[in-house]
C-alpha cells in the first residue's frame, strides 16, 4: 500500500492531549521537537535581525548607522546566537528528534525525560544569553579569544559564557540519548546497514556532541574564572598562554562545524533518493563517512591558528589532515551526484532544496581547501574570504537543508501540505539571495577586506552593495516560508502517509503519526532507500 | 501486578533487558563525556606544568600529603562498599544494601570534610588564588596558576562527590520504600558507575597535585 489515503485516525499526537500544559510536560519526542522549533526559529530570526543591521552598515565605507562598538557587539551577538542557538540545535533537535525514533520504528527516544530536560536547559541557557546580550552585548566575537575576552573587555563576557556553558548541557544530553537510542531502540530487523543515513548522520553529529562540548565547557568556565579572579589562567603576565585557549577553544569549535553539516547531510541523504527514485549510490561508503568525518574533525582544529605562532610542523600536520577530511566529504558529494544520475526527477521543493545544498557546500568544501594550504591561508587569514567559506558551509549547508527538511517532513510533522508553487519559488530565492551576499564576500577578502570591521576603504563599497543587495533578499526567502508554513498549517490541504512515496519507518505510519508513531512495532526486511521493489509495486497499482 | 520488573518498564521499552541495557549504555556514554571535561584540565594542566616546573613543584611542596594520602584511603573504601552494595543488590539483600549505601555516604561525607578543611587551610596560608594570594618565592605566579588547577579540578571533583552523595540519598530512599530486588535493581549498577568514575578521576588528582610534593 504505498499511495495510502488519508486514514481517519482517532487521535494522533497532536490532538491526543489538550491544553498548554500538556506541551510544557510533554515527553512525546515529536512534540519537543516542535518546541524546539518554535525556540530555534525564534532565535535564528534575532540573529538574522543583527545580521541585517550589519549588513546595512557595511553599505557605506564611513561608519553611519551604529558606531564600531556597536558593530563589535552587533557581530558578536550575530556569530553566538547564529551557532549556538541555531546552527547546533537546528537540524539534530527539531527534524533530528522528530524523525529519529521513527526511522528506528521506536515508541520513543531511549530517554523521554532528558530529552524534556534538554529543552529546559536550553531555553534557560538562551535566556541568560540574550539577558547579557540585551544588557549590554559582549564585544568579543562568538570565538572569546584571550587575552581580550578576559583582561580588556568592559562588556558582559561572563554573562554570556555562562549562557553557552549552559546550552552544553542540553547539547550533550540530546546527544546521549540519541547514541543510546541508535543503538537500544531499533525495531527488529533493523541492522546498522537497514539503517537511513539519516540516523548514521545523526549518530556520527551525537558522538561529537558528547565528545567536544565538555571541553568547550571547561575552557568557558576558565574564561570566567580568570575573569572573575584575575589569576591568568591565559594571561602570559601570569604565567597563562594565550594560545592555550585557542587550542581548547578549536577543540570544540571545528568539531561544532560538523556539529551543524552532518545533519544537513542527513537530510540530504533523505531528500535525494526520494526525488530521483533511485536506492542511495554507495550505501555503505556514504554511512561511513558520516564516521569518519566525526573522528578526523577532531583532528583538524590547528587549522584555525596557522597565524597564531605555533610550530611550522604541528601547521603542516594541521593542514595535511584537513586535507584529508576533505576526502569522506567529496564521498558523500560524489555518491548524491552518482543518485541523481539517470533517475526520475521530480523538482519538489525539498529536492530543490537539497540541490542547492549540495552545490553550495562543494563551493563552501573547496574553498575550506584553499584555506587548509599553508601559504594561501596566511594571505586571507581574518578576511571575508573565511567569512564567506564558513557562510557558504553554515548558510548555504545547514540552513538550506533545515529548510529543505522541514518542507521534507512537513506533511508528517503538521497533517498539512504546503503551498508548493509558493514553496519552489522561495526556494529558488533563498539560493539567489544566498549568492549574491555571499560571492562576493570571496572577492572582497580575495582582495583584503578583513573581518569585523565596521569601516573600510572606499573600493569596497560596490561590492558591499552587492553583498547587503543579496541580504535582502535572502532576508524575504526566510520570511516567507515561516509565513506560508503557518498558514499552511491551518488550512492547507491534508497531507497522505506518504506524500512523497518515500522509503523509510517514519512514512508507514498516519500524517500526523499516532502518539506512540506507530499501531504496531514494525518489522524490517528490506534494504535502506528500496525505490527499485517501491517501482515494481506501484506499475502492479 | 505485583511483578517489580513489569512495574518498572517504561513504556518506550519492550522487554526489561532492554531497558537494563539502555540505561547502562546511557550512563556509559555520560562518562565519555565526563572524560573529556576532566581530560580538558589535565591536558591544559600538563602544558603549564611542562612550561613552568619550578612553580608547579613549589605548589605541590604546599600539599597535605598525609591529608591528601587519607581522603586517597577513604575514596577506595567507598569504591569497595559500592561493589558490596551492588553484589547486595543482585542477591535481593535489601538491608546489606542500605548499609552499604548508607557506609559509602558517610565516608564521602568525611572525604568532602577533610577537602574543605584543606581549602580553608590553604586560604589561611594565603595560597587560595585572587587577590589575597601572597607568595615570595620568584614564581609567585606559576605557584598561583598551579593553585588556579588545584582549585578548579579538585573543586570540580567535589561537585561531582556532592552529586553522587545526592545519588546515594535517593538510591537509599528507594531502597527503603523497597524498589529494588533480585530482579530489578538497575539504578543501583548506574549509581555505581557513576560514583567508581568519580572515584578513578581522584586517583588522579592525587597523583598530579600531592606525589610531585613528595621528591623535595
Amino acid at each position: 500500500m504505498i499511495e495510502a489515503v488519508p486514514v481517519e485516525v482517532e487521535k494522533n499526537y497532536l490532538t491526543e492531549k489538550q491544553g498548554v500544559l500538556s506541551w510544557f510536560l510533554t515527553t512525546d519526542h515529536k512534540r519537543i521537537a516542535i518546541l524546539y522549533t518554535v525556540a530555534v526559529t525564534a532565535l535564528f530570526f534575532l540573529g538574522g535581525f543583527f545580521a541585517l543591521m550589519m549588513r546595512l552598515e557595511l553599505l557605506s565605507p564611513r561608519n553611519w548607522l551604529v558606531s564600531a562598538e556597536t558593530y563589535n557587539k552587533l557581530f558578536t551577538m550575530h556569530g553566538i546566537i547564529m551557532v549556538w542557538f541555531f546552527l547546533i540545535p537546528s537540524i539534530p533537535n527539531t527534524l533530528g528528534n522528530f524523525v529519529m525514533p521513527m526511522a528506528l520504528g521506536a515508541k520513543d527516544l531511549a530517554f523521554p525525560k532528558l530529552n524534556l530536560l534538554s529543552w529546559y536547559v536550553f531555553m534557560f541557557a538562551a535566556a541568560v544569553t540574550v539577558y547579557a546580550l540585551f544588557r549590554g552585548g559582549v564585544d568579543t566575537g562568538w570565538t572569546f579569544y584571550t587575552p581580550f575576552s578576559t583582561s580588556y573587555s568592559t562588556t558582559y563576557v561572563v554573562a554570556a559564557a555562562v549562557g553557552i556553558f549552559i546550552s552544553g548541557f542540553s547539547s550533550i544530553l540530546t546527544g546521549l540519548n540519541f547514541i543510546a537510542t541508535t543503538h537500544k531502540m531499533r525495531a527488529p530487523g533493523l541492522t546498522w546497514y537497514r539503517l537511513p543515513i539519516f540516523v548514521w548522520s545523526m549518530y556520527a553529529t551525537s558522538l561529537i556532541l558528547v565528545l567536544a562540548t565538555p571541553v568547550l565547557a571547561i575552557t568557558l568556565l576558565m574564561v570566567a574564572v580568570e575573569r572573575i579572579f584575575q589569576v591568568g589562567i591565559f594571561d602570559p603576565a601570569l604565567g597563562g598562554d594565550p594560545v592555550l585557549f585557542q587550542h581548547m577553544f578549536w577543540f570544540y569549535s571545528h568539531p561544532a562545524v560538523y556539529i551543524m553539516v552532518l545533519p544537513a547531510m542527513a537530510v540530504v541523504s533523505e531528500i535525494i533518493p526520494a526525488f530521483a527514485r533511485k536506492p542511495l549510490f554507495g550505501y555503505k561508503a556514504v554511512a561511513w563517512s558520516s564516521i569518519a568525518i566525526a573522528t578526523l574533525g577532531f583532528l583538524v582544529w590547528g587549522h584555525h591558528m596557522f597565524t597564531a605562532g605555533t610550530s611550522v610542523y604541528s601547521a603542516m600536520v594541521f593542514s595535511f589532515l584537513s586535507y584529508c577530511i576533505a576526502v569522506p566529504s567529496a564521498i558523500k558529494v560524489f555518491n548524491w551526484a552518482a543518485t541523481i544520475y539517470k533517475g526520475s526527477i521530480s523538482w519538489d521543493t525539498p529536492m530543490l532544496y537539497a540541490i542547492g545544498f549540495v552545490g553550495l557546500f562543494t563551493i563552501g568544501g573547496m574553498t575550506g581547501l584553499f584555506l587548509a594550504a599553508l601559504g594561501f591561508d596566511v594571505h586571507v587569514q581574518d578576511t571575508y574570504f573565511v567569512v564567506a567559506h564558513f557562510h557558504y558551509i553554515m548558510v548555504g549547508g545547514t540552513v538550506m537543508a533545515f529548510l529543505g527538511g522541514v518542507h521534507y517532513w512537513w506533511p508528517k510533522i503538521s497533517g498539512k501540505m504546503y503551498p508548493e508553487g509558493l514553496a519552489r519559488v522561495c526556494a529558488i530565492v533563498v539560493f539567489l539571495g544566498f549568492n549574491l551576499t555571499f560571492f562576493p564576500q570571496f572577492v572582497l577578502g580575495y582582495l583584503g577586506m578583513p573581518r569585523r570591521y565596521a569601516a573600510y576603504p572606499e573600493e569596497f563599497q560596490f561590492l558591499h552593495i552587492l553583498s547587503t543587495a543579496g541580504a535582502t533578499i535572502l532576508g524575504v526567502g526566510y520570511v516567507a516560508p515561516l509565513l506560508y508554513l503557518l498558514w499552511a498549517w491551518k488550512y492547507a490541504k491534508p497531507a497522505t502517509s506518504n506524500p512523497w512515496r518515500a522509503t523509510g519507518l517514519e512514512w508507514k505510519t498516519p500524517s500526523p503519526p499516532p502518539a506512540h508513531n506507530f499501531e504496531s512495532t514494525p518489522v524490517v526486511n528490506t534494504r535502506p532507500y528500496d525505490y527499485e521493489a517501491m517501482k515494481e509495486e506501484l506499475d502492479l497499482v | 501486578m505485583s511483578d517489580p520488573v513489569a512495574l518498572e518498564l517504561r513504556e518506550q521499552f519492550a522487554t526489561p533487558e532492554q531497558q537494563r541495557e539502555t540505561a547502562s549504555a546511557g550512563m556509559w556514554i555520560f562518562l565519555m563525556t565526563e572524560v573529556l571535561m576532566f581530560g580538558a584540565l589535565f591536558s591544559a594542566y600538563t602544558v603549564y606544568r611542562i612550561l613552568h616546573p619550578q612553580g608547579f613543584a613549589l605548589g605541590s611542596s604546599e600539599m597535605d600529603i598525609l591529608l591528601g594520602s587519607i581522603n586517597t584511603a577513604i575514596l577506595l573504601t567507598t569504591s569497595l562498599m559500592m561493589a558490596f552494595a551492588e553484589s547486595n543488590a543482585q542477591e535481593g539483600n535489601e538491608r546489606w544494601l542500605a548499609i552499604c549505601l548508607i557506609a559509602v555516604m558517610l565516608l564521602g561525607a568525611v572525604f568532602l570534610y577533610v577537602k574543605f578543611s584543606e581549602y580553608i587551610e590553604h586560604y589561611h596560608e594565603h595560597k587560595a588564588p585572587g587577590f589575597w594570594f601572597e607568595d615570595s618565592s620568584p614564581y609567585a605566579n606559576n605557584v598561583q596558576l598551579f593553585f588556579v588547577f588545584y582549585f578548579i579540578m579538585t573543586g570540580l571533583h567535589a561537585v561531582h562527590m556532592i552529586i553522587g552523595i545526592g545519588i546515594m540519598a535517593f538510591l537509599l530512599f528507594r531502597t527503603w520504600v523497597g524498589s529494588f530486588s533480585a530482579q530489578y535493581h538497575t539504578p543501583i549498577v548506574i549509581g555505581g558507575l557513576y560514583w567508581h568514575f568519580v572515584d578513578i578521576v581522584w586517583i588522579f588528582l592525587y597523583a598530579i597535585f600531592y606525589l610531585p610534593g613528595l621528591h623535595r
